[in-house]
C-alpha cells in the first residue's frame, strides 16, 4: 500500500470519527431546545393526541442516547429523515439545493488560489514596495466586510451601475437545460449548448466573486507572510549563492516551501465559504442550499437542520482530506513519515 | 607571481538604518593566491561574514548598503562588472558553504534535484541521467557511501555531517576556482566537523581550489589553513602564516583569542579580557605575508 | 503602552487603523450625544421624510419609515461592540483554559479535549451560529451565546499549538523540577508565554465577531427590528436596490469600517509583539 493510500485512509477514519461527533452535537442541540418537535411540526392547532402520536413515530418518548441510536440507524440507510418544511425526504432536498451552492463555492475557491496566491507571492517579492502596499491593503480590506456587503457592491457596480453581468439567479429563464449533474456548467456543456453555459458563467461571476473576496485575501496574506519568512532561511541564502535566477528563487525556493501552510489555511477558507454562501446567496436569489437551509432553521425544522449541518460539515471535512493530501505530496516530509506508522 | 584569485583593497561597508549609519568595514585588505586556503578568524559580529557576502555579491542587493574599495577576481574588478556578469559568476567561478548544511539545503527537493539545478549552472543544457552521474562521482569524492540512495534522499533524512558532505561536493561541482566556506560546520558534533574538515581540505588541496575560511575557532583553522588574517571590529589586526601566528601571536587581540582556546590538558578556564583598548592596536603583518602591490 | 501605541501611529496603516477604532468607539459610547435623532433607534416613524437621499439633515438618507440612518448606525455601533466584547470576555477564557489543559497536560486529556474541539471546527463557523441561533430565539442573548459557542474552539487550538510548543522549553521543566503544581505551570508559566498572540487574536477578532453577528442578523437571525443592526439594516435594503442604494450602502460601509479597523490594529500588533500566523 502506497504512503498517500495509507494516509488517505487515516485521514478518512479520522474524519469519520469527527462527522460522528459532529451528528451528535447538532442531534443535542436539536433535542434539547426548549419547544416540543412534534408540536412545532403539527401546528398549534394540532390535537393533544396527534402530537402524542408524532412523538412516538419520531421517537420523541425514548430516552436521548436511544433516540440517537435510531437516528445514526436511519442515517447508516442515508435516511436523514422527512423535512416537516417540504414533506420530502431530506436527502431530496439536500440533492436539489447542494449543485447549486457546491458550484459557486468551487468556482470561488478556484478564484481564490488563482488570485490570492499570485497577490501573495508578488507582495513578498516586491515586499516593502508601493506593491506590496497596495496588496496588503487590498487584503486586509477583503477580509473586513461580511460577503453579503461585499455582494450588494458588486451588485450595485457592475450589474445595475455599468450592467456588466445579470442581477440574480443562475441562468436565464429563456433556456431549458435537462438537470443531470445538477452543476449547471456541466449541463450545459453536456446538453451541447455552449450559448447556456456562457449565460451560467456570468450569472455565476459575480456572487462568486462576492465570496471568494475574503478568501483571496486570507489567501494573500499568509501566503505573504510564508514567503517572507521562507525568504529568510539559510537554503534561499544558498540557492542565491548559486546564481540561481530570482524567478527560480521565488518559484522553487521560496513559494513551494511556504505553500504548505498556507494550503491549510485555504482550506479553512474552504470551510468558511460554505457557509458564507448562505449570505451571498440570499443577496442573489442563488437557488441554493441557503434559502433552503434558512427556511428550515426558522420554521425549526429539525431533520432538515441535522441534515443540512452535516453534510456541509461532511463537504468541508472532504476539502480538509484533499488538501491534506495536497500537503502531503508537496511536503516530502509528512509524505516519507506515513511510511514508518 | 600570478594573479591572486581574490584581491580585496580598502574594502569599506556601512549600512544605512532608521537609527543612522552603521560602519562595519573599516577598510581591509586581503588577497588570497591560486590554491591557497586562507582563513579569516575573529568573534562574531566582527565583519567576518560580511565579507564572505560582499565578495560573492549577496550582500549589495539590500537595501541601504553603501560598499567602497575594490574587490578583484581573477584580475577583474567585480564592482565594475555588469549585474549578469557577476552573477554569472556565483555557482561556477565561485561558490560558498555555509553554516548549517541542513537548513542550507532545500527541504522540499531531493538531493540529486539539488545537484542537477547546480550542474546546470555550468551546462545549462544536462540531462537527468548525466547530471546523476557526476553527482555520483562528486559524492563518491567526498567518501560518501551508497551516492545512489542519498541522491533519492531528502536533506532532513541525511545525517547533519552527510549534508556538509553533499554541500561540499555541490560547491565544487561547477570547479570554482574560489571558495569561500563561512564558519563550516560550526552546527555539528566537535568530531564529525573535524573529519568534514580534513575531507574538505584534501579535496579542495587535490581540485587547487583557493579557499576563504571563515571562523571564529583558531583551532579549527591551525588545521585548516594556510594563512591567518585576524579580524577585530571591521579592522584586520593581524596577518601571518599559520604556523608564525601560532608560535608568535603578536597583536594583543590575538593574543587573547589564543588563550581562548580551552586546552585539553587543563589549568582551569582562562581569565580573558572582554575588550581592551590594546585590541584597537594598528595592523601587525608577518614576515612575508604583505598584500601584493604593499597596500595595507 | 505609550511605546506601542508609538510605533503603531509611526505606520500609516496602524495609525489609520487607530483612528477608524477611535471613531467607532466614540461614536458607539457617545451616541446619545452625537446622533442628530436619539429617538429614531427605536420604532419611530416619520412618513412625511421617508426614503430621504443622503443630504441635510439626513446625512446618510433615512429609511423606509423615514427614520435617520446616521443615528440608527451609530446605535448598531454600539450594540455590535457590546455583542464582541462579552463574546470574547466568554469565548477566549474559555478556549483558553481548555487549550492550555489539553496542550500541557497531555495524554486522554489532550485527546478527548481536542477530539471534541475538533467536531466544533468542522461544522462551518457561520452554519454552527445560524443552527444554534435557530433553535433559539432570536434575541441579543442568544445571538451572543451563538456566537460564544463557535468562538472558543478557535482560542482552544491556538493556546494549544502554543503550549504543546512551550511544554519541551527548558522553563517549564525547570518549574517541574522545583514541584510547582500543574496549575501553577499552566497559568504561571505558560499562559504568559502565550498572552501577545492571544492579544493579537483578540483585537482581530473583535471585528470578526462583528462580522459574524451582522451576518447573522442578515439572514434574519440575529437581533430583531426595532433595535438598530447593521446587517438587517443591509438585508432591509438590499429589497429596494439600486433605486434606495444608501440604504444598503452606509451601513455595508460602516460594518467594512469598524473590522477594517481592528484588522489593521491587529496585524500591526502582531508586527511589534512578533506573534506568527
Amino acid at each position: 500500500m502506497s504512503s498517500v493510500t495509507r494516509l488517505i485512509l487515516k485521514r478518512l477514519g479520522i474524519s469519520l470519527i469527527v462527522l460522528i461527533g459532529v451528528s451528535m452535537l447538532i442531534f443535542t442541540i436539536a433535542r434539547i431546545i426548549p419547544g416540543d418537535p412534534a408540536r412545532i411540526a403539527l401546528g398549534p392547532s394540532a390535537s393533544p393526541e396527534q402530537v402524542e402520536v408524532l412523538r412516538e413515530k419520531l421517537h420523541l418518548n425514548e430516552p436521548l442516547p436511544l433516540q440517537y441510536g435510531y437516528f445514526l440507524a436511519d442515517l447508516a440507510r442515508g435516511d436523514l429523515g422527512v423535512s416537516l418544511y417540504t414533506n420530502r425526504p431530506v436527502t431530496a432536498d439536500i440533492a436539489q439545493f447542494l449543485p447549486a451552492t457546491l458550484e459557486l463555492v468551487l468556482l470561488a475557491g478556484t478564484m481564490m488560489i488563482l488570485i490570492g496566491l499570485p497577490l501573495g507571492i508578488l507582495s513578498a517579492r516586491y515586499r516593502n514596495s508601493w506593491i506590496d502596499g497596495t496588496v496588503r491593503v487590498i487584503s486586509i480590506l477583503g477580509v473586513s466586510a461580511p460577503s453579503f456587503v461585499w455582494a450588494v457592491i458588486l451588485m450595485l457596480l457592475f450589474a445595475y451601475f455599468l450592467p456588466l453581468f445579470p442581477v440574480a439567479g443562475r441562468i436565464s429563464d429563456s433556456y431549458a437545460i435537462p438537470s443531470v449533474t445538477g452543476f449547471l456548467l456541466v449541463d450545459t456543456l453536456a446538453a451541447g449548448n455552449i450559448a447556456a453555459f456562457a449565460n451560467a458563467l456570468s450569472h455565476l461571476v459575480l456572487p462568486a466573486f462576492a465570496l471568494a473576496l475574503s478568501g483571496i485575501g486570507q489567501a494573500a496574506r499568509l501566503t505573504r507572510a510564508n514567503m517572507v519568512e521562507t525568504y529568510g532561511r539559510p537554503y534561499i541564502e544558498m540557492a542565491r549563492s548559486y546564481g540561481f535566477p530570482e524567478r527560480k528563487i521565488a518559484r522553487r525556493y521560496a513559494f513551494r516551501p511556504s505553500l504548505i501552510p498556507s494550503l491549510t489555511i485555504i482550506g479553512l477558507d474552504f470551510a468558511a465559504m460554505l457557509g458564507n454562501a448562505f449570505l451571498v446567496e440570499a443577496v442573489f436569489a442563488w437557488p441554493g442550499l441557503s434559502r433552503y437551509g434558512v427556511a428550515v432553521i426558522l420554521r425549526k425544522d429539525l431533520n432538515a437542520i441535522v441534515g443540512t449541518v452535516l453534510v456541509i460539515s461532511a463537504m468541508f471535512l472532504i476539502v480538509n482530506i484533499i488538501v491534506d493530501i495536497l500537503i502531503a505530496i508537496i511536503n516530502p516530509r509528512i509524505r516519507l513519515s506515513q511510511r514508518s506508522t | 607571481m600570478s594573479e591572486p584569485t581574490l584581491l580585496i583593497r580598502d574594502l569599506h561597508l556601512s549600512f544605512r538604518t532608521y537609527t543612522g549609519i552603521i560602519d562595519v568595514l573599516h577598510g581591509i585588505s586581503l588577497h588570497i593566491a591560486k590554491g591557497e586556503r586562507v582563513a579569516l578568524v575573529g568573534e562574531s559580529g566582527s565583519g567576518k561574514s560580511v565579507t564572505a557576502r560582499l565578495i560573492i555579491g549577496l550582500l549589495q542587493m539590500a537595501r541601504g548598503t553603501r560598499v567602497d574599495g575594490l574587490l578583484q577576481f581573477e584580475g577583474r574588478d567585480l564592482e565594475k562588472l555588469s549585474q549578469s556578469e557577476r552573477h554569472a559568476l556565483r555557482g561556477t567561478r565561485m561558490s560558498m558553504i555555509f553554516q548549517d548544511p541542513t537548513s542550507s539545503l532545500n527541504p522540499v527537493y531531493t538531493v540529486g534535484a539539488q545537484f542537477h539545478e547546480v550542474l546546470r549552472r555550468s551546462a545549462p543544457g544536462i540531462g537527468k541521467t548525466q547530471a546523476m552521474e557526476r553527482a555520483t562521482a562528486l559524492l563518491d569524492e567526498v567518501l560518501i557511501p551508497d551516492p545512489a540512495r542519498v541522491l533519492a534522499s531528502y536533506p532532513f533524512q541525511l545525517s547533519g555531517g552527510m549534508n556538509q558532505r553533499v554541500m561540499i561536493a555541490m560547491a565544487l561541482a561547477n570547479e570554482p576556482s574560489l571558495l569561500i566556506a563561512d564558519e563550516p560546520g560550526t552546527a555539528l558534533d566537535v568530531t564529525v566537523q573535524a573529519q568534514t574538515l580534513k575531507l574538505m581540505r584534501d579535496v579542495v588541496t587535490r581540485h587547487g581550489t583557493s579557499v576563504l575560511f571563515i571562523s571564529h575557532n583558531l583551532g579549527v583553522v591551525r588545521e585548516f589553513a594556510d594563512r591567518v588574517y585576524v579580524i577585530y571590529k571591521g579592522r584586520l589586526v593581524e596577518q601571518a602564516r599559520t604556523d608564525d601566528l601560532f608560535d608568535n601571536p603578536q597583536h594583543p587581540y590575538t593574543q587573547a583569542l589564543m588563550r581562548a582556546i580551552p586546552r585539553i590538558t587543563g589549568g582551569g578556564i582562562p581569565d580573558i579580557e572582554e575588550a581592551s583598548e590594546r585590541f584597537h592596536e594598528p595592523l601587525i603583518v608577518h614576515e612575508s605575508c604583505g598584500e601584493p602591490g604593499g597596500a595595507r | 503602552m505609550t511605546r506601542t501605541l508609538a510605533i503603531l501611529l509611526r505606520n500609516p496603516l496602524s495609525a489609520l487603523g487607530v483612528l477608524l477604532i477611535t471613531l467607532v468607539v466614540l461614536a458607539a459610547v457617545f451616541a446619545d450625544v452625537i446622533a442628530p435623532f436619539p429617538d429614531h433607534r427605536g420604532a419611530v416613524v416619520d412618513f412625511a421624510n421617508f426614503n430621504k437621499a443622503p443630504g441635510w439633515p439626513y446625512l446618510f438618507g433615512t429609511d423606509l419609515v423615514g427614520r435617520d440612518l446616521f443615528s440608527r448606525i451609530l446605535y448598531a455601533y454600539r450594540i455590535s461592540l457590546f455583542l464582541g466584547v462579552v463574546v470574547l470576555a466568554v469565548a477566549v477564557p474559555v478556549g483558553v483554559t481548555i487549550g492550555l489543559a489539553a496542550g500541557y497536560l497531555g495524554g486522554w486529556t489532550e485527546s478527548i479535549l481536542m477530539r471534541v474541539t475538533d467536531v466544533f471546527l468542522s461544522i462551518p463557523p457561520l452554519v454552527l451560529a445560524m443552527s444554534i441561533m435557530g433553535l433559539l430565539e432570536p434575541t441579543l442573548f442568544n445571538g451572543m451565546l451563538a456566537v460564544t459557542a463557535m468562538w472558543w474552539p478557535w482560542y482552544t487550538r491556538l493556546v494549544y499549538n502554543l503550549a504543546r510548543g512551550e511544554r519541551e522549553e527548558g522553563y517549564v521543566l525547570a518549574a517541574e523540577v522545583i514541584g510547582s503544581s500543574r496549575l501553577h505551570i499552566m497559568f504561571r508559566e505558560i499562559l504568559p508565554n502565550c498572552v501577545p498572540a492571544i492579544l493579537t487574536k483578540m483585537t482581530l477578532d473583535l471585528g470578526f465577531v462583528i462580522l459574524i453577528a451582522s451576518s447573522l442578523s442578515f439572514l434574519g437571525l440575529g437581533v430583531q427590528p426595532p433595535t438598530p443592526d447593521l446587517g438587517s439594516m443591509v438585508a432591509e435594503g438590499a429589497k429596494y436596490l439600486p433605486d434606495s442604494w444608501w440604504l444598503t450602502v452606509f451601513p455595508g460601509l460602516a460594518i467594512l469600517v469598524a473590522v477594517f479597523g481592528f484588522n489593521l490594529l491587529g496585524d500591526a500588533l502582531r508586527e511589534i509583539l512578533g506573534v506568527d500566523e
